[in-house]
């Protein structure tokens, strides 16, 4: 697999997609909504005489877990556009009869559904970090962010989600023929992870750091699952003659 | 002569249907080749197998020296055919230029070549001056013009071109077949799939007929002779019952009336053509002027596809 071959492919989609105004801004409004949502709430929150500095932790955590559950969705919009969008506009078969193999056509496109996201995501959550430490520094008395919790979501829960959210959105994309109905596909895959969050809330599961690395751990096993059956359906001859 | 296209026995199955049976080709370089048929005849499944984009079910078939069906070979194969689709399939948010530009690098084909193929191809087809405005606000023919553009940016040694006419308005249909013609002097192999019989006769060097099985290969010439029926054309003031039924008792081929015109099959015009108009004067038929026609490619294109049926 040439590498350069599925840069060059990503570089195209991530040009079209940046002249895709509707998509690229909420790729990029959504994550850059909760780093403002969440400072918003503490602030709001300390006029009332503040939350009590036992619960902030576990507080921000909760909120932390937010950001996964934005890029479980934001690819989907990309992928959806690269994929179904060449599919409607039949400009794959063209790009399937080039030099390319399956592999680097699906990273290509992977890699520009993958790239965007993360980059808004981080940006998003360096700005939340801050604005956090700042609002709840009087109250904790030492910063609270970064930690190996938060490092844990962005350094493996939330790639691990985006990869899952990408391949899943692969699949969809061979049983639809609108880039809506792929994005609204796409968009259920945020179920799991508010059920966690749900779950969290309730009581059920604490999101400390050993369940936020079996968090991982199980997206790790579910990635490579579907990177199997995104790889069977991203084939040549799939898409030509079976995709509907 | 080098052979670029040689396909024996290719077949392919879409689960119990038959797509493509035995066919048996071979196209040389520098050769204007055209595929007929019908549709659903297995054509555009014919170049998708012979540019290794599916795969075929049995029979063996070489493109440029190198097989059909090895995994190794098709993506050299794919990096020395161009491919112009029936669906144009730009994106028709990139320029004419982007588009282009990108496909140059799939193939990839130096910077400075690229600049160059991109210039050249462009003027050619009278784009140039549109290279900067976005594919998606072209008309139907332009953007068939920068389809084609798109499959020689890498100078392909066969281009493989899946009715590139359709859907077209006149103009843009003449465009773009004397464009091919350009390209058939320049000694470009072609592999051209179409069902327009005057385009094919216009442009290939030989056709082959398909309708799953092929039916007929050879130079339009060849084909047109394959119905072995030749028609003479009378015109007459008016066409009276006397004059039919005097045809009719010469037991010739089938007769046709279109106004005051009769058609009428004939085995050897030569030999049957002083009957055909003494009968006809002598039924008080007043002859203006008498004709006669070859069959022609869609003669020689229908009887065989009716046939099959």
């Amino acid at each position: 697999m040439n590498l350069g071959t599925a840069w060059i492919i990503a570089s195209k989609d991530l040009k079209s997609v940046r002249r895709k105004k509707s998509i690229f801004i909420g790729v990029i409004l959504f994550p850059l909504l909760l780093a403002f949502l969440f400072p918003a709430v503490i602030a709001l929150e300390s006029r009332n005489g503040g939350i009590p500095a036992s619960f902030l932790p576990e507080l921000l955590n909760a909120f932390s877990f937010f950001f996964v559950i934005a890029v479980s969705t934001l690819p989907t919009a990309i992928a959806s556009y690269s994929i179904v969008g060449e599919k409607v506009e039949k400009s794959l078969e063209p790009l399937l009869a080039t030099p390319t193999t399956d592999r680097e056509i699906l990273l290509g496109k992977s890699i520009a559904a993958f790239l965007p996201p993360i980059l808004a995501t981080y940006a998003s959550a360096v700005i939340y970090m801050v604005l956090i430490d700042y609002l709840t520094y009087p109250t904790l008395g030492y910063l609270n962010y970064p930690n190996v919790s938060i490092g844990i979501i962005l350094l493996l829960v939330i790639p691990l989600t985006e990869i899952l959210s990408i391949e899943a959105s692969v699949i969809f994309s061979s049983r639809v023929n609108d880039v809506r109905a792929a994005n609204q596909l796409g968009g259920l895959m945020f179920i799991p992870f508010m059920i966690i969050y749900l779950a969290s809330e309730l009581g059920v599961i604490t999101l400390n750091n050993d369940n936020l690395l079996i968090i991982a751990g199980a997206l790790l096993l579910a990635d490579a699952a579907l990177f199997y059956f995104s790889s069977a359906t991203f084939r040549r001859e799939e898409i030509l003659t079976k995709w509907t | 002569m080098t052979r670029m296209i040689d396909a024996e026995n290719l077949t392919k199955k879409f689960g119990g249907l038959t797509a493509v049976d035995n066919l048996t080709l071979h196209v040389d370089d520098g050769e204007v080749f055209g595929f007929l048929g019908p549709n659903g005849a297995g054509k555009t499944t014919t170049v998708r197998m012979l540019c290794c984009l599916i795969s075929k079910t049995s029979g063996t078939a070489k493109v440029a020296g190198y097989d059909v069906g090895n995994e190794a070979d098709a993506i050299k194969i794919r990096g020395l055919i161009g491919f112009v689709p029936d669906n144009v399939g730009l994106y028709e948010d990139l320029t004419a230029y982007e588009n282009l530009d990108y496909y140059g690098k799939l193939y990839k084909v130096s910077e400075p070549q690229r600049k160059e193929n991109i210039q050249r191809f462009l003027t050619l087809l009278g784009l140039w001056e549109k290279r900067d405005v976005a594919a998606g606000t072209f008309s139907k023919g332009m953007k068939q013009k920068l389809a084609i553009a798109r499959a020689l940016i890498h100078d392909p040694e066969i281009l493989f071109m899946d009715e590139p006419t359709a859907n077209l308005d006149p103009e843009s249909a003449k465009t773009v077949r004397e464009f091919i013609l350009e390209l058939k002097h320049q000694k470009k192999t072609i592999f051209l799939n179409t069902h327009n019989l005057d385009e094919a006769q216009r442009i290939c060097s030989r056709i082959a007929i398909l309708n799953t099985k092929l039916m007929a290969i050879g130079t339009p010439e060849e084909l047109e002779h394959l119905t072995g029926a030749r028609r003479t054309v009378i015109q007459l003031e008016q066409v009276t019952a006397a004059v039919l039924n005097a045809l009719e008792k010469l037991s010739l081929g089938k007769i046709v009336q279109d106004g005051s015109k009769l058609t009428v099959e004939t085995a050897n015009p030569i030999k049957e053509n002083p009957g055909i108009v003494q009968a006809v004067v002598e039924a008080g038929g007043r002859v203006q002027s008498v004709s006669v026609s070859s069959s022609s490619l869609e003669d020689a294109y229908l009887k065989l596809v009716r046939e099959q049926k």
